[in-house]
């Protein structure tokens, strides 16, 4: 006789708890079970919190059934869901994400009064004039003269970083970071990159050569997808 | 079928109207119909510096409220019989004048003229979209000065989005000494930012500026060097290919036998 899979699964690894729902069954089913489950475990007030990951398989669950299963894990057991780990996303997720980590290429100077916003990274083919503005979500590389503004991780990444062939720019931004150009006048750079470095807490610019060890996830065509 | 040309800069006080005034000047003594439009509503100029201004009757706000007919509003300069000038209104401001009603003029002018320089004031607003209406060609004014350079940016930047061919530039007021000190934007520089092409250079000449003041413009006038510039940029403008002016200062006779001998200056 075939043997019935479990609906749900209890492994204890040494970072918590992994809940395994079989994605053969319907929520409601997962739920009923759940409960059933978890009604035979009683802790004590003073237990410690365990974390707990739960593995979906190939089941997509919406904002709503987050809500139920956390309600239903976490509530009074000493339990909270640190992750949802599941196989499949929603399709908006993953055009998000498409575009998110997507390179766009632009062939065009960007000048004076002009600004050129896109989300995921940005490679720019021309020059960034003197009061011309570049806006990117990811990283920001441009073959020509940026002597403009760059602004690159502009909804909040903190790794992304800032190339050009040829570097003088009025201010580098990259998340909530700015630098601006020193007061006496300089002769720009060739080849160069902006990135935020940890240790100092400011942008700092040096030779493109140093991102291979400094921001190795650059390469790599979805490596945020990867990241999450 | 003629063709119209603005001549624009962003910034105030780079050469526009001088620019136009000796441009149109230079063409008409090539044998060409030429008209010039002054679009400064409020703040005209071309007139003066062509010595026309005790002549003007009818201006163009004037034809685009239709108080006349647009043969009577243009005047004949007192040189050229194929050169005319439609002044801008003293009295009235940029509001008067809409782009439907500038299109329709230079329509009307394109019939008769080869030419119709338009002389565009300064700034971005109302006064430039009237200018560049219609327009078929863009010549971009700048001078070898930061700000200058920056609005010419903005400006290139803007004819972008107008039916326009890719502007080309003239850059005016060249001070040769400064430029080879680098206290100056040099030329390359300038061609290197704005990246459009380069129609010619004019050098800052005393005689631009005594010209202007008694309406004689300076392109008919010898051999100085801005007027053969202007010149220069006139049958370029017809298609001509010709050199760039050298910048350096002709020698004098004691300079070169110096020169001979190898003695320093």
């Amino acid at each position: 006789m075939h043997e019935e899979s479990q609906t749900i699964t209890i492994k204890g690894t040494k970072d918590g708890l992994t809940l395994m729902i079989d994605d053969n069954q319907s929520f409601d089913k997962v739920l009923e079970e759940l409960a059933g489950k978890l009604s035979e475990y009683n802790p004590k007030q003073d237990d410690p919190i365990v974390p707990v990951t739960v593995k979906l398989g190939n089941r997509y669950i919406n904002d709503w059934q987050k809500q139920q299963l956390r309600e239903l894990i976490g509530e009074k057991n000493r339990f909270s869901i640190e992750l949802f780990d599941s196989d499949v996303i929603h399709r908006d997720e993953a055009i998000k994400w498409k575009e998110d980590s997507d390179i766009k290429i632009v062939n065009r100077v960007v000048r004076s009064g002009q600004v050129l916003e896109n989300t995921g990274d940005l490679l720019l083919i021309g020059d960034v004039n003197p009061g011309g503005k570049v806006i990117a979500s990811g990283n920001v590389f441009i073959m020509g003269n940026l002597m403009g503004i760059a602004h690159a991780g502009a909804h909040g990444d903190q790794k992304a970083v800032i190339a050009a062939s040829y570097m003088k720019p009025s201010q580098l931004r990259i998340a909530n970071y700015i630098s601006r150009a020193p007061d006496y006048e300089t002769e720009g750079v060739y080849m160069e990159c902006g990135f935020i470095d940890e240790k100092q807490d400011k942008i700092i610019i040096d030779r493109l050569q140093v991102l291979s060890h400094n921001r190795i996830d650059l390469s790599g065509f979805e490596r945020r997808i990867v990241n999450g | 079928m003629g063709e119209a040309i603005v001549i624009t800069s962003g910034k105030g006080g780079v050469g526009k109207t001088t620019t136009t005034a000796n441009i149109g000047t230079a063409l008409a003594l090539m044998e060409k119909k030429v008209c010039l439009i002054d679009t400064d509503i409020g703040l005209r100029n071309l007139d003066v510096i062509m010595g026309l201004e005790n002549r003007i009757i009818y201006d163009i706000v004037d034809v685009i409220e239709e108080r006349c007919k647009l043969g009577q509003a243009l005047i004949k300069d007192k040189r050229f019989a194929d050169l005319t000038l439609l002044p801008a209104a003293q009295t009235s401001d940029k509001s008067a004048v809409t782009t439907e009603g500038m299109k329709k003029i230079l329509q009307e002018l394109k019939q008769s003229y080869d030419y119709i320089i338009i002389d565009c004031p300064a700034g971005i607003e109302q006064g430039f979209q009237n200018a560049v209406a219609g327009a078929d060609k863009a010549i971009v004014i700048t001078t070898p000065e930061k700000s200058s350079v920056r609005d010419a940016d903005r400006i290139v930047g803007l004819l972008e989005n107008e039916e326009l061919e890719p502007p080309k530039m003239v850059i005016n007021r060249i001070r040769n000494h400064m430029m080879k000190n680098g206290d100056m934007l040099d030329i390359d520089d300038i061609i290197q930012i704005l990246s459009i092409d380069l129609l010619g250079i004019v050098i800052d000449d005393d005689d631009v500026i005594k010209a202007s003041n008694s309406g004689e413009p300076v392109a008919l006038q010898g051999n100085s060097k801005a007027s053969v510039a202007y010149r220069n940029i006139a049958r370029r403008i017809l298609g001509e290919t010709v050199p760039l002016q050298s910048l350096e200062e002709e020698k004098g006779m004691f300079q070169k036998v110096k020169q001979f001998f190898g003695i320093k200056s």
